[in-house]
Parts: C-alpha cells; sequence; structure tokens
C-alpha cells in the first residue's frame, strides 16, 4: 500500500453503521444550521412573529380613543396579538422551499442521494427536522408576542389571561399552521425542484388564489371559499369561531393538513421515481 | 468490482446508453473513456442509482447501488465537481454526509487532510476555486474509505502537481485491491494512470480491454522505423516484398505493411547491416482517436488545416 492510500484508509476504525432515519435526521440537523439562509429566514419569522403583534397592539392602543363602538367590539386581544404570523409565514414558506430546491439548485442533491441510495428518509428527514423546528420557535414566539401584546392592552384594559378561552389554543393554533405551511413548501420545493417555481407555486396557492376565487359568483365563491388553503388553514390560529364543518377551528386546520399530506406524497412518489 | 450488464437509457428518443456491458475489476485503475455526449456520465450515474435505467442492471461488489445499507462506505463517488451546496462550509458538507452513516468527526478531519484542504474548512465552498472544489469532491469520496471508487473527470481544473497528487492516490487504492474507475479528457493523464480501459461511443461498448492491449491493437498496422548502414538498398528489397517505403528527412526509413519480424529478415537475408529497427507505437490519443472516430458525437465539418 503506498503512503498516500494508507493516508487514504480509515485510520480510526469505526464499527460499520447503517443508514438509518435518526442519522439521516441528524444529518439535516446539521444541513439546516450550517446555511446563513436559514439562520436569516429562521430570525425574520422570529422578529416579524413577536414584533407585529407588538407594533400593531401598541398603535392600536395609541389610537383607542379615537375608535367609534363597533372598531372597538371588533377588536380582538387574541387574534391581534398573534398576527405575526401573517408576515412570518412568508419567511417560514420561502425557507421551506429553499430546503430540499436549493439542493436541486446546486447539485447538492447528487451528495444527498449518494449517501441515502432509498431517497425517502432524505424527505421524511427534512420534513421533521424542519417542521419540528419551525413548530418550536414559533410557539415560543407567539407565546412571547401574545404575553407582550397583553400587556400593551392593559392600558385601555382589554388584555385577557392566557387561561382566557381560546387564548392557548390560539397561540398554538399560530404555531400548527405554520408547521403545516412548512411541511407543505417543503412539499412543492420536493415536487417543483426550482426554487422561483415553488415559491411562485406557494404564493399562487396560498395568496393570489383567494382573490381569484373572490371574482366568482358569490354563491360560488362562499362555497369554495373556506376550501382554500389560506382561509383553511388560518381556522386555528384564530380565537374567533366563524363556523361548523370545514369553517369550524379544527374541521378547516384538517382540511389544510390534508392537502399538506397530499403534497407529501406527490413528493415521495416523484422523487422516489424521478432521475436525480 | 463494478458489473454493468445491458444496461440501457432512453431520454424520450434520444438513446444516451444503449446495451452496454463491461466490467471494471477490483486492483486495478479503470479508465472510462468516450467522446463527448458518448454517454460517460450517463452510466456513471445509473451504476450509482441516480438515474434510472430504461433497461439492465449494474452492481457494485454483487449488489445494486439502491441496495447498499452504508453506501458511503462501499462506494466513494464524485460525478461533477460541484455536487455541494454553495453556501455551506467544506467541513459542514462532510460532516452532514458522514453523519447519515455514523462516520465520526475525526474522519472528517483525516480526509481534509489528506485533500490539503484543512485550512480552508471552515470556509464557503461558494469561494473555493475550481481545483479546491475538485479537492473536496474527492474528500467526499473518501469519507467511508470505500472499496469501491468512481469519479468523474477528476483532473478536470487541478494544476499540474493536483494531477501528479490524484494519479498517485488513485494507483495507490488499485494497489490496495480497490476498484477505482474514473473518467477523463486527459489521455496522456489516462495513459499514465489507467490499467484496464472501457470505452464507449455513441452510448455503446467500444472496447473493453487492457491499456496495453488497447494501444497496441490500435498499433498494428503502425509503420515501423528503419535506419540501415545502406537505405537505398534496404528500401529497394523492402519494395520487392510489398512494402511501403518512404524516407524521412533524417535519411530513416518509415516502413509500412511489414511487421518489424519480417523487415529484420529481409534485411539479414540480404546481409545488410540495421542501425536501428522501431515499431513506432501510437498513444492512446492516437489510438482513441481512431477508434472512436466513426462516434463522435459532434463532429466538426472540416479540420483547419495547422
Amino acid at each position: 500500500m503506498s503512503a498516500l492510500a494508507e493516508n487514504a484508509a480509515m485510520r480510526s476504525v469505526e464499527p460499520a453503521a447503517d443508514v438509518t432515519l435518526a442519522r439521516v435526521i441528524r444529518s439535516e440537523w446539521t444541513k439546516l444550521w450550517s446555511l446563513r439562509s436559514t439562520r436569516w429566514s429562521l430570525f425574520i419569522a422570529v422578529l416579524a412573529q413577536i414584533g407585529i403583534g407588538l407594533l400593531f397592539a401598541a398603535i392600536t392602543m395609541a389610537h383607542w380613543n379615537q375608535l367609534n363602538f363597533f372598531q372597538r367590539l371588533a377588536f380582538h386581544s387574541i387574534d391581534r396579538s398573534v398576527a405575526g404570523y401573517h408576515l412570518a409565514q412568508l419567511a417560514i414558506g420561502v425557507l421551506g422551499v429553499l430546503v430540499i430546491s436549493g439542493e436541486y439548485g446546486t447539485g447538492q442533491i447528487r451528495s444527498s442521494l449518494l449517501a441515502v441510495p432509498k431517497r425517502l428518509p432524505v424527505l421524511w428527514a427534512k420534513l421533521i427536522v424542519f417542521a419540528a423546528v419551525t413548530f418550536v420557535l414559533i410557539l415560543i414566539s407567539a407565546l412571547i408576542g401574545f404575553f407582550g401584546a397583553q400587556a400593551i392592552f392593559t392600558q385601555h384594559h382589554v388584555n385577557v389571561a392566557i387561561g382566557a378561552p381560546n387564548a392557548l389554543r390560539t397561540v398554538i393554533g399560530a404555531a400548527l399552521y405554520l408547521t403545516a405551511t412548512a411541511v407543505i413548501c417543503t412539499a412543492l420545493g420536493t415536487i417543483i425542484r426550482s426554487t422561483a417555481g415553488a415559491i411562485s407555486a406557494y404564493v399562487g396557492l396560498l395568496f393570489v388564489l383567494p382573490g381569484v376565487v373572490a371574482l366568482l359568483p358569490t354563491s360560488i365563491d362562499n362555497s369554495i371559499s373556506p376550501y382554500l388553503p389560506i382561509n383553511a388553514g388560518t381556522t386555528v390560529a384564530s380565537a374567533i369561531n366563524t363556523g361548523s364543518g370545514v369553517s369550524s377551528t379544527w374541521g378547516g386546520f384538517a382540511v389544510y393538513c390534508g392537502y399538506a399530506a397530499l403534497l407529501v406524497v406527490i413528493a415521495a412518489v416523484l422523487l422516489k421515481r424521478r432521475d436525480a | 468490482m463494478i458489473e454493468v450488464n445491458g444496461l440501457t437509457k432512453h431520454y424520450g428518443a434520444k438513446v444516451a446508453v444503449q446495451d452496454l456491458s463491461f466490467t471494471a475489476p477490483a486492483g486495478v485503475v479503470t479508465g472510462f473513456l468516450g467522446p463527448n455526449g458518448a454517454g460517460k456520465s450517463t452510466t456513471m450515474r445509473l451504476i450509482l442509482g441516480l438515474d434510472r435505467p430504461t433497461a439492465g442492471s449494474s452492481t457494485i461488489n454483487g449488489k445494486a447501488y439502491a441496495d447498499l445499507t452504508s453506501p458511503l462506505r462501499e462506494v466513494g463517488a464524485m460525478l461533477e465537481a460541484r455536487a455541494i451546496h454553495t453556501g455551506r462550509s467544506g467541513y459542514n458538507h462532510l460532516l452532514a454526509l458522514a453523519q447519515t452513516q455514523g462516520i465520526g468527526r475525526s474522519r472528517v478531519d483525516e480526509v481534509l487532510d489528506i485533500v490539503g484542504l484543512k485550512d480552508v474548512a471552515k470556509k464557503r465552498v461558494g469561494g473555493f476555486s475550481m481545483g479546491m472544489g475538485q479537492r473536496l469532491g474527492i474528500a467526499a469520496a473518501l469519507l467511508g474509505d470505500p472499496r469501491v471508487v468512481v469519479l468523474d473527470e477528476p483532473a478536470n481544473g487541478l494544476d499540474p502537481e493536483g494531477i501528479r497528487w490524484i494519479r498517485n492516490l488513485l494507483k495507490g487504492l488499485a494497489d490496495d485491491g480497490r476498484t477505482v474507475f474514473l473518467s477523463s479528457h486527459l489521455m496522456s493523464e489516462m495513459q499514465q494512470t489507467a490499467d484496464h480501459l472501457v470505452v464507449i461511443g455513441k452510448g455503446r461498448l467500444i472496447a473493453d480491454t487492457t491499456m496495453a492491449a488497447f494501444v497496441a491493437q490500435a498499433s498494428g498496422d503502425a509503420p515501423v522505423r528503419v535506419r540501415a548502414a545502406d537505405p537505398t538498398a534496404l528500401a529497394e528489397k523492402l519494395r520487392t516484398a510489398q512494402a511501403t517505403v518512404e524516407t524521412t528527412a533524417d535519411g530513416a526509413l518509415q516502413v509500412l505493411g511489414l511487421k518489424s519480424e519480417r523487415i529484420g529478415e529481409i534485411a539479414a537475408a540480404a546481409r545488410l547491416v540495421l542501425h536501428e529497427l522501431t515499431p513506432l507505437q501510437v498513444s492512446l490519443e492516437e489510438a482513441f482517436m481512431d477508434v472512436t472516430h466513426e462516434s463522435v458525437e459532434y463532429q466538426t465539418d472540416k479540420v483547419p488545416a495547422a
């Protein structure tokens, strides 16, 4: 054996270890945190989730005396405090796409699939790691936002406690909505593979589609509207229960999770079948 | 050992690889040659399970790539140099790969040291030169101390010192009993590195043989260079034996159509003194051009006069 080959050989003898889901999860954890884009996106998501709630709370309190009776009646302390998810969802969605499309864009996917030739563990690990990170970070941020906003609402005594009906559920709901959004976007990234294409699909489905559907005759619009991803998904992030079935708190979110599951199945089939 | 059996890949109507069968044995460096577009990269991707074959199969040490339970320990591969996320450091890239099969951090440090990237290990790959990217790709291939190494154009972007480094590395791996399978456009480099050759053109097998046999076969009708005390007399005798004889600028004879043995016999029979009798060998490059001439995918109409 030449000196170089001897160097190339593994000096530290290690027991052979197979590829397992737990090991791929560890690998995806390393991958997620070793990119600047991840740290920035998550920082923006956390900032938005906490900051928007506090900012709007402060603005509302400053203008409270100018609000009329109906405006005050429409004001909702719980929903207002978690409103940051409206902005945070964009950062989470874009990062969800990038988690996989960034690999296709750079060719990294081929390195990943050479290490894990069964392929599907890569998708499961990405979904598990990113969904868990999203849920934990957004839950903590939503809690901070909730308590911060309620502290501001004490100025006009419109604050509520976390023990109030639907308060804790709404805070957790905001984290659940963004977690399901993370899953949807990683699935879209896997299906479409290009960053620009997958982000367009996400924005189109979530934010453009409702505008298009609104152009339909009211009767059709009313029957379709609750099933639109953004309407179904956000029921769980609101303390106001607007209806039954698909419009109910858990009914709407179940529909949203159904969309996520469908996209994940499509993503898994395509990842397994397509040439990398 | 890599075994390829009837491997076929069509992309729509385009045939990339057609009924390809060959073996890359253990313990030698197997060179994989073919003109641009011949299907070399496709074949490598099929062997590594990245593309799905239209027909046929390939195995590595008897198993399909997808069935390897700890693939990095059995096969080290480098396809195009940059199969790496540019935003990550070289260290983290290797660490993430290592973690999928429980390879430790100490091994990551080790391979970074082997390829000479220790000092830039924490820098983002996006800032790497082509040669550094290539070295990182080689580090990834060595990560699991594999028995089989598959490299697509490993010398690309390396400086002469780097090329010599990789040549010695690959030869060392083969001497150690490993299977080394590599493609390269650099014929002179391949001639110095490979022992065995697999040549393809337009997706089909042209040759699966040893380097020596491939060059010898192509040299079969190469001329013989002869210098004699009396070249005019010798040329006369050789022409009588149906040879084509030309006189070169330095006064030697270039003989076509007779083997060197026969030329020696004719000279001896005529009691003519020889000063030199050299069968001219073609280089791998010439042999390759000769053999693949028919199957060049992107051919220029005319070669401009030099």
